[in-house]
């Protein structure tokens, strides 16, 4: 921190400064003497992983927490950023990593949202500021259109624009690419040049490296609370992507063996091109025709999907979320009715069949909702590991239920799948979620299993965790030649794991592309609605 | 001598439909308020008794409707305000809390009334009404529509009112935010507890008016156990209204001609025993889930207390 | 977050969790009571006269304390109900129309049936009936609920004022005594009703209360069905992932806990009453509401707050009829219970958050 003075110079106006800023949570560091500054005019990058500490720093920086100790100025004067509102009068604004728009109202009445509560509503004032931030960001957003009818794309310009509302000081990006297509990002990232060349401190939060070398003139990298390096805008603009990753790698783990193999992990090197080749001229194990579901309130459904897996074969899906994803793994599970359409197993057609059926023919899904939809909370461990085997022998013998056996169940699994638990009668929502995901890969990979449905398998997941949770797939799909059906909306991923990427857009799917070299260009293509070559 | 007798029963229906639909109508604006807020407030009922008990009171120790109808709001409000702190401050179950507000005024009122009225039974004058000039003139809808007290008035302006609020007003927005998405609102640098508190609060106000209307004007007395349920039909109507103020007030309306039925009937000579119009109203909210079940919408957020940094 | 190491006093505090528990549940019971205590002196009552007054007859003098059990038997069903539906996470506060209208139908049925069947069997009719018609008094919430995702809550309560009015017009129109003056079915004789325990005026229809609760209790923790209910209750959407038959579930979980109700009301009937005049409407259901959360769901805590709600009320009815505080003053003391058992709750909550963290 000695060459503070210089590297000032070097960037724009300190717009807000960080100095020693910590927070405690029971038990975490959450930020441990975070200082920090971020400059007018530059886009400022925070790496890490979950639990690097991004989140804490940004509820300060916005006002939702208050550091227990350190010091924030703004423009160079001490400040105290008591509540959102306050961040936002100081110039502050935030853009959150999940949509915080109210989706019954309107694009205006949204902006005009968090004026005095007596006050009636002033369109005209609100409709003026909407036209320059407009012209300023280059969008083009019906200013009365209902939020919920906007894409995922416009309604986060939305946000970017109710956060530059009160001055453009500040903007803070929370992993604002997680949601976007191809394109999407791409739009985004003009915005961001745009506001950058017009003096704003953009701070940009991401875990995506690529990204950060693309957008960032100056890249911070956090690990456990601390600042553990960072690269100046000097550093990056004469680096190469390589340099830059193998710099942040070395900030982030320090050079190991581990680091190494997490490398890969984490710059989403493509290994598929080393993947055994598979015989597709059997039969397929799945095949999926028409299949089309009923939407309910804001949720896409399928409508005509069309796909085929064979044994052994990893397909994935990628797609923007909210493309029919969700649906197509629950019409697969049987937890959706088919509204038309078949669906045949192994030569067996199981359209017709629910949940507890398509379970007895082979059917395993893991949900991307672990605590949501995938564990019942307050249960124990051991009662979520039989949770779809209920009322049936062993752990059942008419009706009564034999708590022995599930635990000693219970206590074999967490052995052999290494789940951290203090005991197998503890309430489940009180693991991490990836030992969480331990348990639900535990529950649903069995040799039985013939078609299992992973729907974002890494999502919230650490590094280890996701290393662990691909390695499984991987697994799963060799020995026991099950087909697989990977759902993400992480490219990278897919093109790690998958034989073949199948593309969901508006609950159809769009093409399916082949894995091998050149394949992310063919599906970005398709993602944005292109047709397949 | 037909044609009389159908002016005559068209015209009494129509007035106690009005009479019975107003405490409906303040009840279930007062409930759409706190619902669009994300609070389902189940102790509306006991607000209205509060209200119903403590507008009786004053009105009749002061000789002043008016300030009958401002206790009786204030007395709702006392009662909201419980609400308020227990379900909006401390997060407690919406529902465990508001049956706790329905006993506890059932039985609180009951005791104070037992003390205090049981053995004279006062009643109150008949209430001055306000005629509109010409309009109070015609046959059947002129008694019945223009010829009542002021707050029947005001009772049936207040939808268009709300209109205006929910559509033209901050407030009006930060309900509906505060229902749909608090967490959008709090980031907007609104206060979800400030707006709910705020919705609970004029929930009971108006919950408390509807009661008071109901001892003041409907009956000119009070008696335990009064509103018999008029505030959870009241919870029914917000329910269907989907956030809609009009729905409300025609809701109402409808319900009241239903409960007014009995003496319209008697009115004209039929003679159906008094348990069984009871049923009307109930049956009809019944029949009107069965039948537009499908149609029935409640905010996302609706009986989840906020808590900053949940999602 | 939460595999770090427990605290090293657990051990220590083993007494001590024990005193915090029994705090926890005693706590509200005694801030209720002296909340209860200032109104009554606001009315110019003497609360301990009155609770003196209350414990005496409902618990210390023999026929109170037989009273007071005798009690306990349509409480104690309605609350076995009430378990089921609420760790069903079904809010069936429909109890008291189930309850008076299988209760109507049993007093219509059992006088006549008397003078056809042996004891026995016109019993298990009663019972039969009873079971039934509550069930089916709760068919339209359950379908409701379960087809439309309609709050169970407004329907229930909406048939709960129907069941009541509805009950109100049996009697007076369908099952009317033509020989009494006032509206009420046709009396039971004494002899046909449920037998007395020994030399107590306790029928056993209280055993069949205790059968119900102990059994619910096992039946939610040691079935598969009693696992499925509280999976539908925790959480719906994992119900539905589990391939648990939510539809289906919802009308059982209903079907139980309004059938137990009106076994609830053909037991009292059968027991006790004999007869139902018109208007008649005890309002059971409501009051036990909050004991059941008071007791946390446990079944064996939920026989000792029964236990407990009986003497208050007995005690109460005779208290009213002597000191003259009316009977109502019960519901104001439920609902302070109810009110301070939450309070106590979030309090407890915040605390342990504060310190176990």
């Amino acid at each position: 921190m000695s060459s503070e003075m210089s590297k000032e110079d070097a960037g724009g106006a300190v717009a807000i400064a960080l100095s020693g800023v910590t927070k405690r949570f029971p038990g975490v560091v959450a930020n441990d003497r975070v200082s920090l500054s971020f400059r007018r005019g530059e886009v400022h990058a925070l790496l890490g992983e979950n639990g690097a500490g991004k989140s804490t720093l940004i509820s300060i920086l916005s006002g939702m927490q208050q550091p227990d100790e350190g010091e924030i100025s703004v423009a160079g004067r001490p400040v105290r950023i008591a509540s959102p509102r306050a961040a936002l009068k100081l110039g502050i604004g935030t853009v959150y990593q999940h949509v915080l728009l109210i989706p019954s109202l309107t694009v205006l009445e949204n902006l005009m949202l968090g004026g005095a509560w007596w006050r009636p509503l002033d369109r005209a004032a609100t409709l003026t500021r909407f036209t320059e931030l407009s012209a300023l960001l280059s969008t083009r957003l019906d200013p009365d259109a209902p939020v919920g009818r906007l894409s995922l794309g416009e309604q986060q310009q939305l946000e970017i624009m109710r956060a530059l509302w009160h001055g453009e000081l500040v903007l803070i990006l929370d992993e604002p690419t997680s949601m976007l297509t191809p394109q999407g990002v791409r739009e985004l990232g003009a915005v961001v040049g745009r506001l950058r060349d017009h003096g704003v401190a953009v701070v940009f939060i991401t875990h995506k490296l690529g990204e950060a070398y693309a957008l960032a003139d100056r890249i911070t990298v956090l690990r456990l609370g601390r600042v553990v390096g960072e690269l100046a805008p000097e550093q990056l603009r004469d680096a190469t992507e390589q340099q830059v990753i193998e710099a942040v790698i070395g900030f982030m783990f320090g050079r190991d063996e581990q680091a190494a193999e997490l490398e890969e992990t984490l710059a989403g090197e493509a290994e598929a091109a080393t993947r055994r080749s598979l015989d597709r001229s059997g039969p397929p194990a799945l095949v999926l025709t028409g299949a089309a579901t009923r939407g309910e309130r804001g949720e896409c459904p399928l409508r005509e999907a069309t796909l085929e897996v064979w044994p052994g074969e990893i397909l994935g899906i990628a797609g923007v979320d909210g493309n029919g994803q969700k649906h197509l793994a629950e019409a697969l599970a049987g937890q959706r009715a088919f509204a038309a359409g078949s669906m045949v197993l192994d030569g067996r057609d199981i359209t017709g069949l629910e949940v507890v059926a398509r379970r007895d023919a082979g059917v395993r899904y893991i949900t991307d909702e672990r605590l949501g939809e995938g564990t019942s909370a307050g249960h124990s461990v051991a009662a979520n590991l039989v949770l779809k085997e209920i009322g049936r022998p062993p752990f059942w013998s008419r009706g009564l239920t034999r708590w022995g056996a599930i635990h000693g169940h219970a206590r074999a699994q967490i052995q052999e799948h290494d789940v951290r638990t203090p005991s197998e009668r503890t309430p489940i929502a009180k693991l991490s979620g990836g030992n969480i995901q331990k348990v639900l890969l535990a529950r649903e990979l069995d040799p039985e299993a013939r078609l299992v449905i992973f729907n974002k398998p890494t999502y919230g997941l650490d590094l280890q965790n996701t290393k662990l949770a691909r390695d499984r797939i991987r697994a799963g799909a060799g020995t026991r030649s099950a087909a697989l059906v990977v759902i993400s909306n992480e490219l990278d991923e897919l093109l790690e794991v998958c034989d073949r990427v199948a593309v969901m857009d508006g609950g159809r799917v769009k093409g399916t592309v082949e894995n091998a070299p050149g394949a992310e260009a063919a599906i970005g293509r398709l993602m944005i609605g292109a047709d397949a070559a | 001598m037909e044609a009389l007798l159908t002016t005559v029963f068209l015209g009494s229906l129509l007035f106690g439909a009005v009479t019975a639909g107003v405490p409906l109508l303040l009840a279930g604006l007062g409930e759409q308020i706190s619902e669009k807020a994300g609070v389902l407030n189940i102790g509306l009922e006991g607000m209205m008794l509060f209200g119903a008990y403590f507008g009786f009171a004053v009105a009749y120790q002061s000789e002043s409707v008016a300030l009958g109808f401002l206790a009786g709001g204030a007395g709702g409000v006392a009662a909201a305000a419980v609400m308020a702190l227990l379900c909006v401050r401390l997060g407690m179950n919406q529902i465990v809390v508001g049956i706790a507000i329905t006993l506890g005024a059932e039985g609180l009122t009951a005791l104070l009334h037992y003390f205090r009225f049981a053995r004279s039974y006062p009643r109150l004058g008949r209430i001055e009404s306000l005629p509109v000039p010409l309009l109070s003139e015609l046959p059947i809808v002129g008694r019945a529509l223009f010829d009542r007290t002021l707050l029947v008035y005001l009772a049936v302006l207040l939808p268009f009112l709300l209109i205006l609020v929910f559509r033209r007003s901050q407030f009006g927005l930060n309900l509906q935010a505060a229902g749909d998405k608090p967490a959008a609102l709090d980031a907007a640098g609104v206060s979800v507890l400030g707006t709910r508190v705020a919705a609970v609060l004029l929930t009971g106000f108006l919950a408390g008016l509807g009661g008071a209307y109901l001892s003041i004007v409907g009956g000119g007395l009070f008696l335990p156990f009064m509103t018999g349920g008029a505030g959870f039909i009241a919870i029914v109507l917000a329910m269907l209204a989907r956030g809609k103020p009009l729905w409300v007030l025609f809701g109402a309306f409808l319900f009241g001609a239903s409960l007014a039925l009995t003496t319209a009937m008697q009115v004209a000579g039929v003679n159906v025993p008094t348990d069984v119009i009871q049923m009307l109203p109930f049956a009809m909210v019944i029949l009107v889930l069965v039948l537009f079940a499908r149609h029935a919408y409640l905010p996302p957020a609706l009986a989840q207390p906020y808590h900053r940094g949940e999602r | 977050m939460s595999d770090r190491a427990l605290p090293a006093s657990r051990s220590a505090s083993r007494w001590g969790g024990v005193l915090v528990t029994l705090l926890r549940v005693l706590l509200p019971v005694l801030l209720a009571l002296a909340a209860g205590g200032l109104i009554l002196l606001s009315f110019g009552k003497d609360p301990f006269a009155y609770y003196g007054y209350v414990v005496e007859r409902g618990l210390l003098s023999p026929t109170g304390l037989e009273a007071s059990i005798t009690r306990m038997a349509p409480l104690l069903l309605i609350a076995a109900g009430l378990i089921v539906a609420f760790r069903a996470g079904l809010w069936n506060l429909g109890v008291d129309g189930q309850f008076l209208l299988a209760a109507v139908c049993v007093a219509a049925l059992a006088p006549p049936l008397a003078g056809l069947l042996p004891h026995a069997l016109m019993l298990l009719v009663c019972f039969a009936a009873a079971a039934l018609v509550g069930a089916a008094w709760s068919a339209i919430p359950a379908y409701l609920k379960a087809r439309h995702g309609i709050n169970e809550i407004i329907s229930t309560l909406m048939m709960s004022f129907l069941g009541v009015s509805l009950a109100n017009v049996l009697i007076k129109i369908v099952f009317n005594d033509p020989t009494t003056t006032v509206p009420q079915t046709e009396t039971l004789a004494v002899a046909d009703r449920l037998a007395r325990l020994g030399d107590t005026t306790v029928h056993w229809g209280v055993l069949l209360g205790l059968a119900a609760v102990i059994g619910v209790h096992y039946l939610m923790s040691r079935t598969a069905l009693g696992l499925k209910l509280q999976i539908v209750g925790s959480n719906p959407r994992t119900a539905i992932h589990a391939g648990i038959d939510l539809k289906r579930l919802t009308f059982v979980a209903f079907a139980l806990s309004a059938g137990l109700a009106g076994l609830g009301g053909a037991v009292d009937l059968l027991g006790v009453q004999g007869t139902i005049r018109a208007d008649w409407n005890p309002a059971y259901g409501i009051a036990v509401i909050p004991l059941i959360f008071l007791a946390r769901f446990n079944g064996w805590a939920v026989i000792a707050f029964v236990f407990f709600f009986a003497v208050l009320m007995i005690g109460g009815e005779s208290a009213a009829r002597r000191l003259g505080v009316p009977s109502f003053y019960v519901l104001v003391q439920v609902a302070l219970l109810m009110l301070f058992f939450a309070v106590v709750e979030t309090f407890d909550h915040a605390w342990r958050k504060r310190r176990g963290a």
